[in-house]
């Protein structure tokens, strides 16, 4: 579990980290932030690049700034970041809320919001939060920047649009209404562990009855999504057990479910069912 | 004459903590010598196959190789000896230190390379390249056993125990209750890999090995007789241990290879296993599949049981040899009145990593098969899952009870126990009575919850001898050397306490020095719950000796009668009171010409008995399967504590591991043999989350007669009966008696079981 040779690149600016990835990026040059996951497969060697872009030491990316509309986190913000709200409005408690669910602490303290959206995990929290609310990922490479949406990035197992030579230099969420109501559930076999199903929720109540209603499930799929079936089954009703449990079967019926040696298809249908029906009820209490 | 206690039965803060907690401790990756190559194993990826050719070339071009060796390098070294439980039949079955010819294991080791650094050696040995020709790999030991080698099959061997007549008590049974269960496959996964450096010290002509674990002696002298050389010039050393759990420290083709190449070479040879390498190489245990009948009275009261159990001991039959499947079978009868009884343990070699010992090794399998029979038995005559336990314990008048079986070449006699009294403390801690009315209510309520209790008899410190040598040293410390080990369960502080009242000396004085096989000649080492009983009764009766002596030669110089003097705070003083003449006992140790020492043995051809009781109470998430383990409580009588903190320990620890083993670890395969569990992702260790808040008894209501403290071990009693109380508690929960067959109770097999329900 000794990683092969690779040469470690430590660019001090944007501009000069995309210059050396696009020299480095055909020669499977990689892009290291926290490291959480890229560098626990160099140990394994099932991944070997021979250039490490080593952005910790870059200025800027670490912001997390906001204007009012879009919540923009850079590349070298870490989960830990989000362990408190990091902006008045409903998306930084919901942030809170999921943060502490990734993984471990000393993970948390290292690991970056961005690099778990490159890695695209299909467990991954982040990438559940990406999709659910339709976040916009901004790719930069020496030519310039292009946003991909959600939708668009999100590609199979541990695959997503970004180019080689792209740096995923931030990503952006959208805030919620003052009024938003949203609710997180995931299971594992252990507190910490990947999640073999997790599901986010949010919505407004307007009169009492559920709008603009978003149900994101992840860990199911190869990627996290939005799932319109359950989100028509809460549209315009009124929160209750009845609804959501509605919302759940939807939910549960529309996943096209991942399965392994231990896991059936079956199986994975009930983990969704019961994640978004707790995420559900989790958003009203 | 013995002191009164002073430091036995008190919670002493431990002695080797210091340098753990200051980050100073010296494990076997801490230690390092100049000019050292270090060694990396290439692995079978193939489950079992013909080796059609291995070639090195590539590797041997890549600068900083310095060799790599295959079979053909090692073929005068013979295959690895077992130290426990030689039954007939399973030499040919031992491992070769590389693989010969043929693979059967992903992970067995088929060549090393030897580098100037570990990522180098990493980097050739993925340029060994290997061809392997496949062969249908073995995964299931209940088939009926193929082809192993020649005429050898993959039934290894078979172990046997019976008494008493089987068939009559079937024939006049009221009821015959017939179980099908099995363990998973995990193991002891200490939080320290293995580790081995080997150097030979060419003017002393020593051989030295340094990370030995557990049984160094043992060890030395296997190496000494596989590498051909005189005992005495191979000398093992144990540094820090990182756990043991029976895994660590067995000898195991690394240690052997390391020793050899440092022979070969004159170089330092380091080793250092990484985590994925662990999990596929380092025994693995468990693993059985019972077929268990009981027959019964209209009482429930158990007639004869009878079990047919395979056991899957993977490719090879390692150092351990049959001592598994022997424990479980002499183990399973437990603490109830069985009056005829038949095992058959069937030893079956698969295609996947090689077993050994895991702490309990074999009860945790058989007292999961016992106490589910007589969750089975209640349920088929209709009465409390408790009750049918009272019905069927030993009682205490019949202690010592002859049980009529034999294991590690013992018989097995419990030597005391008041089992009922310990059930009731249990219960009583519990607060079964209200719990059960509890439980009710909530599944009422529509939870599932429920309430599970599982019964064992353990066994401790196996002799068939410890020896202890105590040295005043001429500065004033109390040297303790013996050839057990320190796998970090407190060995330092127990032996200091023990030797601390018999010699009338502060415990925090004294250095325990264990695992070196240059201090003393012969030694036993740490396993089987032995350590404190065996080396403790050792290391009183030296420390006895040593006292005599100290009173007799002080006598002579201060001109008194030995009776009259005492040894208290270290220091030779007068039993009339404060006005007499003191002496330290260092002052003594540098006025006497030789030294003043002791050295004793203490012999015993009778393990010990200790016994528990496991209470769990469970709540089942119907929608995931999930289990959360709400309560839990342990009652064990070990005979004398000598420090309870430290018992409490051991169960905590061990609790955690049984957990492991009742909901989360497992060592998967896929079809072809293909490990699935190689990593703490995908071998899912019980944390912190996963283990509840635990009350723990530790109890003194049955000293042991076998020796004079009334110690009986208690490394063992913490994991032992887990899977069965969770699994009673589970079935309690979803009120289906008999509900669970298999362990461990994962959330996907769980949901199968609800569904099968419905």
């Amino acid at each position: 579990m000794k990683p092969a040779a690779f040469v470690r690149h430590v660019p001090r600016t944007l501009d000069e980290a995309l210059k050396i990835l696009a020299q480095v990026a055909p020669q499977d040059g990689r892009v290291l932030a926290g490291g959480q996951s890229l560098v626990p497969i160099m140990a394994f060697r099932l991944a070997k690049p021979a250039h490490l872009v080593d952005i910790n030491e870059v200025e800027g990316l670490d912001r997390i700034s906001n204007d009012g509309k879009l919540l923009s986190i850079g590349a070298r913000v870490r989960h830990a970041a989000f362990h408190k709200s990091v902006v008045e409005n409903p998306l930084g408690l919901l942030l809170t809320e999921v943060a502490r669910h990734i993984a471990h602490y000393p993970i948390r303290v290292r690991g970056t919001f961005c690099g778990s959206l490159a890695h695209a995990d299909p467990a991954s929290e982040w990438c559940l939060v990406a999709a659910t609310l339709d976040a916009t990922m901004v790719a930069k490479n020496t030519r310039g920047e292009r946003p991909i949406a959600a939708k668009d990035y999100f590609q199979g197992i541990m695959s997503t649009a970004l180019a080689e030579d792209e740096l995923l230099a931030e990503a952006r969420l959208p805030l919620l209404a003052s009024d938003a109501k949203f609710g997180f559930n995931e299971f594992n076999r252990r507190a910490g562990d990947f999640a073999m199903a997790a599901s986010l929720v949010c919505y407004r109540l307007q009169g009492g009855k559920i709008v603009e209603p978003r149900v994101g499930v992840g860990g199911a799929e190869p990627c996290p999504r939005r799932i319109a079936e359950a989100e028509a089954a809460l549209n315009g009703k009124a929160p209750g057990d009845a609804v959501f449990r509605a919302a759940a079967e939807a939910a549960a019926s529309a996943v096209e479910p991942l399965e392994d040696h231990q896991t059936t298809g079956e199986y994975r249908r009930d983990l969704v069912r019961a994640v978004v029906r707790r995420a559900l009820e989790q958003s009203i209490t | 004459m013995t002191a009164p206690a002073k430091f036995v039965g008190r919670s002493v803060p431990r002695l080797e903590d210091r340098p753990l907690l200051l980050g100073q401790g010296r494990f076997a990756a801490d230690i390092s010598f100049p000019g050292q190559w270090h060694m990396r194993v290439v692995r079978s990826a193939v489950a079992h196959g013909k080796i059609t050719s291995i070639d090195a070339t590539a590797a041997l071009k890549l600068p900083g190789v310095h060799a790599v060796w295959t079979h053909a390098h090692v073929a005068h070294i013979p295959r690895i000896p077992f130290r426990l439980t030689r039954i007939e039949g399973l030499m040919p079955y031992q491992q070769p230190v590389l693989a010969e010819g043929v693979v059967r294991y992903v992970g067995e080791p088929v060549a090393v390379v030897f580098a100037i650094d570990p990522y180098v050696a990493e980097d050739a040995a993925e340029l060994v390249e290997v061809s392997i020709e496949p062969l249908r790999a073995t995964l299931l030991a209940t088939e009926q056993p193929g082809v192993f080698e020649h005429e050898l099959t993959t039934e290894a061997g078979v172990v046997r125990k019976a008494y008493g007549d089987v068939e009559a008590a079937f024939r006049a049974a009221h009821a015959v209750v017939a179980l099908e269960l099995s363990v998973g496959r995990h193991s002891g996964v200490p939080l320290e890999t293995r580790g081995a450096l080997a150097r030979y010290d060419e003017s002393r002509d020593i051989l030295e090995m340094h990370g030995a674990a557990k049984v160094p002696h043992w060890n030395r002298d296997s190496l000494a007789q596989m590498l051909g050389r005189k005992r005495e010039s191979v000398q093992l050393f144990e540094g820090h241990v990182g756990g043991g759990f029976g895994i660590r420290g067995e000898l195991y083709p690394e240690d052997v290879l390391v020793c050899a190449a440092a022979l070969k070479f004159r170089k330092p040879i380091k080793w250092i296993e990484d985590r994925r390498e662990h999990l596929i190489a380092a025994n693995h245990s468990r693993d059985q599949h019972h077929r268990v009948r009981a027959a019964i009275d209209a009482q429930g009261q158990i007639l004869a049981i009878e079990d047919e159990f395979f056991h899957d001991n993977g490719a090879y039959m390692r150092t351990h040899a049959a001592t598994v499947p022997d424990l479980a079978a002499a183990m399973l009868p437990g603490p109830y009145r069985v009056p005829a009884y038949r095992a058959t343990g069937r030893i079956r070699l698969t295609n996947k990593t090689p077993c050994g010992t895991y702490r309990a090794p074999g009860r945790y399998e058989s007292t999961f098969v016992r106490e589910r029979l007589l969750d089975a038995i209640a349920a088929k005559v209709g009465v409390d899952k408790v009750e049918i336990r009272r019905r069927n314990l030993i009682a205490k008048s019949a202690m010592p009870y002859t049980l009529g079986l034999e294991t590690l070449g013992t018989h097995i006699v419990y030597d005391s126990g008041d089992y009922a009294l310990l059930l009731n403390k249990a219960l009583a801690a519990a607060d079964w009575k209200n719990l059960q009315e509890q439980l009710r209510q909530r599944r009422h309520a529509g939870e599932k919850v429920g309430a599970g209790v599982a019964m064992f008899v353990e066994k401790s410190g196996l002799g068939p001898f410890d020896t202890v040598r105590i040295e005043v040293t001429p500065a004033g410390i109390v040297e303790v050397i013996t050839g057990v080990a320190s796998i970090g369960q407190g060995v330092e502080t127990v032996i200091a306490q023990i030797c601390a009242d018999a010699l009338g000396v502060d415990y925090a004085g004294i250095r325990v020095i264990h695992g070196q096989t240059d201090r003393i000649d012969k030694g036993m080492g740490a396993f089987a719950s032995r350590v404190t009983v065996m080396c403790g009764e050792a290391t009183r009766l030296a420390a006895v000796k040593l006292r005599d002596k100290a009173l007799r030669a002080a006598a002579e110089l201060m001109q008194t009668d030995a009776a009259k003097l005492d040894i208290v705070n270290g220091a030779i003083v007068a039993t009339s009171g404060s006005a007499g003449p003191s002496m330290p006992l260092a002052e003594l140790a540098r006025s006497l010409p030789g030294g003043l020492s002791a050295e004793d043995t203490f012999e015993s051809g009778h393990m010990v008995y200790p016994y528990g009781v496991h209470v769990a109470v469970v709540r089942v998430d119907a929608e995931t399967g999930g289990v959360t383990i709400e309560r839990y409580c342990v009652a064990y009588d070990i005979g004398k504590a000598v420090n309870p903190k430290l018992v409490e320990g051991q169960i905590a620890g061990g609790l955690a591991q049984g957990i492991g083993g009742a909901l989360l670890e497992e060592f998967l395969y896929d079809e072809n043999g293909e490990p699935l569990s190689v990593t703490f992702a995908d071998y899912l260790m019980p944390t912190a989350r996963e283990v509840p808040e635990l009350a723990i008894l530790v109890l003194e209501d049955a000293p042991s007669p076998l020796n004079l403290l009334g110690l009986k071990g208690a490394g063992e009693g913490g994991v032992n009966p887990v899977g069965a109380a969770i699994a009673s508690a589970i079935d309690d929960a979803l009120e289906r008696p008999g509900a669970v067959t298999q362990l461990p109770v994962t959330p996907q097999r769980l949901k199968a079981i609800m569904a099968a329900a419905r």
